[in-house]
C-alpha cells in the first residue's frame, strides 16, 4: 500500500533525466550534516565499492546506493525524499563497512528517510509498523495464536514486557508523545 | 578476554531482553533460552516492562529521537535492576549497542535523552552492557564449557550457520575477530557436535531487514531464496541463527515459496533451539515443531540420536 504523497516517482523514472541547477537546495546539506559524520558523504570519490557489494542492486536494479550518497552531496533533496526506492535498503551495512573514505552509507540513508518522513512521505505499512508501537510498545504485538502456542510450551500467556505491565506501557506512550512520534507518523 | 567486562572483571547477571518476535511470535525460542541458561548455570532474569527495542532499520528511519528514547529506556531498565542486558536477536542488539555507545560517546545526546527520560522518571547512567547470546556464549562460557554439557552429540547434523547482519555490522563497538569470515558462531555450532559447513553467500542478508519486509515482502523473499537455493543445493540439514526476524523470515518465506512450487523444507533454528537438542530437550519441548516448516526427517533424526545415547 502506498501513500497518496508517494507517487512523485512512481511510473516514470525521473532518474535518467538531467540534473537541472535549480534542483540543488544548499540547505539540504545543511541539514543532513547536523547528524555527526553525515558531511563524509562529501569524501565520496566514486569508486562504487558500496554498490558493487550491494546484495539488493543485484536484486533491485533501480536501487543504487553510491547514487544517494552522491545526490546527497549535490543536495538533490527533492529527488532523494520522493524516490521510492530510498525504501529497498535492508541495512545490511556491507556498503558502510567497505568504504574506503568511510562514509557512513546506510546512517546517511536513515538520516535521508526521516527527512521524507518529516515531510509526511511514508509507506502505510511502516505507518502501521508506528502505530503497533504507539498503541501497544512492541513493533509485532502478541496475537491469539501465539498466547495459545506459549502456553502450550509452558511459559506465561503473555509475555513479562509492556505486554504484562500496563504502567511500563504508560511511560513508552508518554515518551512517544514527548518526542512528538505520534504526530509525526500521523502526518 | 571481554571488552565489555565490568571494571573489576566479574561478570553482572543478566537481564533477559526479549524483543518483538522471540515471545510474540517464536515463543520457543524464549522457552530454550531460559532451558538453556539454566543448565548452563547463568543467573538470568527477565527485563520486565521492556518494549520494542526499537527496530533499527524501521525506527531509525523515521525518527532519530524517538528511537534514541526507546532504546535508552530498556536499557535504562537493565541499568536499574544492575545487571546487564542480554538480547537473543540480533535486530535487538544491533539497535541497543548503538544506542548505548552513542550516549556514552556523546554526553549531549545524553543529556538531551536525560530530559525525555526525567518526564518518566528515569536516568540513563551508562552503567550495563549490551550482550548478544552468541557473543556472550563464545566470550564468557566458551565453545569448550559448552561441549562439556552436551549430552547429546548432534553428529552427522549439517548446519548452515546464517550469521545474520546486525550481530556483526555495523562492526564499530561490537569488537569481532572478522566482518567478512567471522567464525566465532561456527564454534559454537560445532560445540554441540553438530558440524558448521561454509556455503557460498554465507554473509548474505535474509532480506527482510530496514522495514523492506513490512513493504516489499516479495523483494524480500528474493533474497531470502538466494540463499535457500544455495543450501538446498548443497544438502544441509538445517539453517541456525540468532535472530527471529531472520528466523521468521526465512521460516515463513519457505512457505510462501512453497505456494509458487519451491519446495526447500530446511528447518530453522535459533541456536538457542540447537543448543537445547544437544542438551536432551526434544523438538517440541524446544518449539521446533511449532515453526511452519516442518520436516520429519529432520526430527527423525534428532530422535534417533537421542535414542543413541540413551
Ligand atoms: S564506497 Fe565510498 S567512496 Fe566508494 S563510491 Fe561508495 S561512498 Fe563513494
Ligand atoms: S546496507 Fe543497504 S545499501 Fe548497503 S549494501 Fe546493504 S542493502 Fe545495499
Amino acid at each position: 500500500m502506498q501513500n497518496a504523497k508517494m507517487k512523485l516517482f512512481n511510473g516514470y523514472d525521473k532518474m535518467t533525466e538531467p540534473i537541472n541547477s535549480s534542483e540543488i537546495d544548499k540547505t539540504f546539506f545543511e541539514k543532513l550534516k547536523e547528524e555527526k559524520g553525515m558531511e563524509k558523504v562529501l569524501l565520496c570519490f566514486n569508486c562504487s565499492g558500496c554498490s558493487t557489494g550491494c546484495p539488493m542492486a543485484e536484486i533491485e536494479s533501480n536501487f543504487n546506493i553510491k547514487k544517494y550518497i552522491r545526490m546527497a552531496g549535490l543536495g538533490l533533496k527533492d529527488r532523494l525524499l520522493n524516490d521510492k526506492y530510498i525504501w529497498y535498503c535492508t541495512t545490511c551495512y556491507k556498503c558502510q563497512e567497505r568504504c574506503p573514505e568511510e562514509v557512513l552509507n546506510v546512517d546517511t540513508l536513515l538520516k535521508i528517510r526521516t527527512m521524507a518522513v518529516a515531510e509526511g512521505i511514508m509507506y502505510d505499512d511502516h505507518r502501521a509498523v508506528a502505530a503497533n508501537v504507539i498503541e501497544t510498545g512492541h513493533g509485532v504485538p502478541i496475537n491469539d495464536k501465539n498466547k495459545e502456542n506459549r502456553k502450550k510450551l509452558g511459559l506465561k500467556e503473555i509475555p513479562p514486557t509492556v505486554h504484562s505491565f500496563p504502567e511500563a506501557y504508560e511511560d513508552v506512550k508518554k515518551l512517544l508523545k514527548s518526542v512528538g512520534f505520534d504526530e509525526l507518523v500521523s502526518k | 578476554m571481554s571488552l565489555n567486562a565490568t571494571e573489576n572483571g566479574s561478570k553482572k547477571d543478566l537481564s533477559l531482553f526479549l524483543g518483538c518476535v522471540a515471545p510474540n511470535r517464536y515463543p520457543g525460542i524464549e522457552l530454550a533460552t531460559l532451558k538453556v541458561m539454566e543448565k548452563l548455570d547463568i543467573g538470568i532474569r527477565d527485563l520486565e516492562g521492556a518494549s520494542c527495542c526499537p527496530a533499527p532499520g524501521v525506527f531509525k528511519s523515521f525518527d532519530k529521537t524517538t528511537w534514541l528514547s526507546l532504546a535508552s529506556r530498556n536499557i535504562v531498565l537493565s541499568e536499574d535492576s544492575g545487571t546487564d542486558l542480554l538480547t537473543i536477536c540480533n535486530g535487538c542488539y544491533g539497535s541497543l549497542i548503538e544506542a548505548d555507545h552513542e550516549l556514552k560517546e556523546d554526553p549531549e545526546k545524553k543529556k538531551k535523552v536525560n530530559e525525555k527520560l526525567a518526564e518518566i522518571g528515569m536516568e540513563y547512567k551508562g552503567t550495563s552492557n549490551v550482550r548478544h547470546i552468541i557473543e556472550y556464549l563464545y566470550k564468557e562460557i566458551t565453545p569448550e564449557k559448552i561441549k562439556e554439557n552436551v549430552t547429546v552429540p548432534l553428529e552427522g547434523i549439517k548446519v548452515a550457520v546464517h550469521y545474520g547482519c546486525h550481530m556483526i555490522r555495523p562492526s564499530k563497538g561490537k569488537d569481532l575477530d572478522s566482518v567478512e569470515n567471522p567464525r566465532f558462531f561456527d564454534e559454537l555450532v560445532d560445540a554441540t557436535g553438530a558440524k558448521s559447513v561454509d556455503y557460498e553467500e554465507k554473509m548474505l542478508c535474509c532480506g527482510a531487514g530496514g522495514g523492506v519486509r513490512s513493504v516489499f515482502p516479495e523483494t524480500a523473499l528474493k533474497m531470502s531464496e538466494k540463499k535457500l537455493d544455495i543450501l538446498k543445493a548443497g544438502g544441509f540439514d538445517c539453517i541456525v541463527d540468532a535472530c527471529p526476524f531472520c528466523h521468521l523470515q526465512y521460516d515463513v518465506g519457505q512457505k510462501t515459496l512453497a505456494k509458487e512450487g519451491k519446495e526447500y523444507n530446511i528447518p530453522v533454528l535459533h541456536y538457542m533451539q540447537l543448543l537445547g537438542l544437544a542438551f536432551g530437550y526434544t523438538p517440541e519441548e524446544l518449539g521446533i515443531t511449532l515453526n511452519v516448516t516442518k520436516n520429519c526427517d529432520f526430527d527423525n533424526k534428532i530422535l534417533n540420536l537421542s535414542k543413541k545415547t540413551n
